[in-house]
């Protein structure tokens, strides 16, 4: 059970929203997560490889600092999946995110702000077969 | 300067995913279980990340260039195409089976919890497949025709 709360959710997408705004202002990037790790590891970009990599170690440092401040409790959060289930997730979002040019940052937020139909359709197509997924998982299977 | 930056911008995105509580795979998958005990919280996430980077994004893009370096580098394709699609739909599949995205994924490291360390893994895997598969695809693609 997890209980509905509009305000953490509101404060917490415009930090998001801040964080993408602020990427694009200083060094004119978009803040796709899937595509800035895929540029990490990916010998092609040597060049641009260093802020890549200090945005991702930015996200669990973000997380660090809200939860040093106080803000966040950890205990009842824990990750449902088995290990195997894991695995294959993890095979799908990171293929997925590849082959569709993105993931719920870059086509969700950034995409979508910037009116892209490209990121509607992707979106569109990835809550809907998350949300199919979720239906068999719990209601069918 | 561009570290800084982007370590800021980094912290900032990862401080909103875990004050949304995003960072937590039970509120994404009960956001995308409609049909069960429905929790709409995303929703409001996605509508305030939006708002923000929609007004903010119309500020910056005022401006001739970014603060660093001098062009801002936005994705030029138009095309609606299959990995577009199909991509987006396997994406999808795997975000549902684990309430698990790219953002959260790495924001969860954190926790230093074995389980998300192998999810990272699958999606590096999954990623650098895909990646090398598509330049091979390429190069032959670029390959003069022989017939």
């Amino acid at each position: 059970m997890t209980t509905f709360s509009a305000i953490s959710g509101l404060v917490g997408g415009a930090l998001i929203g801040l964080a993408a705004t602020f990427l694009m202002l200083t060094i004119g990037r978009i803040a796709g997560v899937s595509g800035i790790l895929l540029n990490t590891i990916t010998p092609s970009d040597t060049v641009g490889r260093s802020w890549r990599l200090a945005f991702v170690l930015g996200l669990p440092l973000g997380a660090l600092l809200v939860t040093a401040i106080g803000l966040k409790d950890w205990s009842n959060i824990s990750f449902p999946a088995g290990l195997q289930t894991m695995i294959i997730a993890g095979l799908l979002v990171g293929a997925g995110s590849t082959f569709g040019s993105g993931c719920t940052s870059g086509h969700g937020i950034c995409g979508l702000a910037r009116f892209s139909m490209r990121s509607l359709i992707a979106t569109t197509i990835f809550i809907t077969t998350a949300a199919a997924t979720v239906f068999i998982l719990r209601h069918v299977a | 300067m561009q570290i800084i930056y982007s370590l800021l911008a980094g912290v900032l995105f990862g401080a909103g995913l875990t004050v949304s509580d995003m960072v937590n795979p039970a509120r994404v998958l009960n956001f995308l279980d409609v049909a069960g005990n429905w929790d709409p919280t995303l929703i409001f996430v996605m509508a305030g990340g939006l708002a923000i980077t929609a007004l903010g994004y119309r500020f910056v893009f005022r401006r001739s260039a970014c603060l660093v370096g001098d062009k801002f580098n936005l994705p030029t394709q138009q095309r609606i195409d299959l990995p577009l699609v199909g991509g987006a739909a396997i994406f999808g599949v795997g975000w549902g089976l684990a309430g698990i995205c790219p953002g959260p994924a790495l924001t969860d490291l954190m926790t230093l919890d074995p389980k998300i360390l192998l999810f990272v893994a699958a999606m590096l895997v999954g990623m650098m497949g895909v990646n090398s598969w598509q330049a091979r695809a390429a190069v032959t693609k670029s390959l003069p025709d022989h017939t």
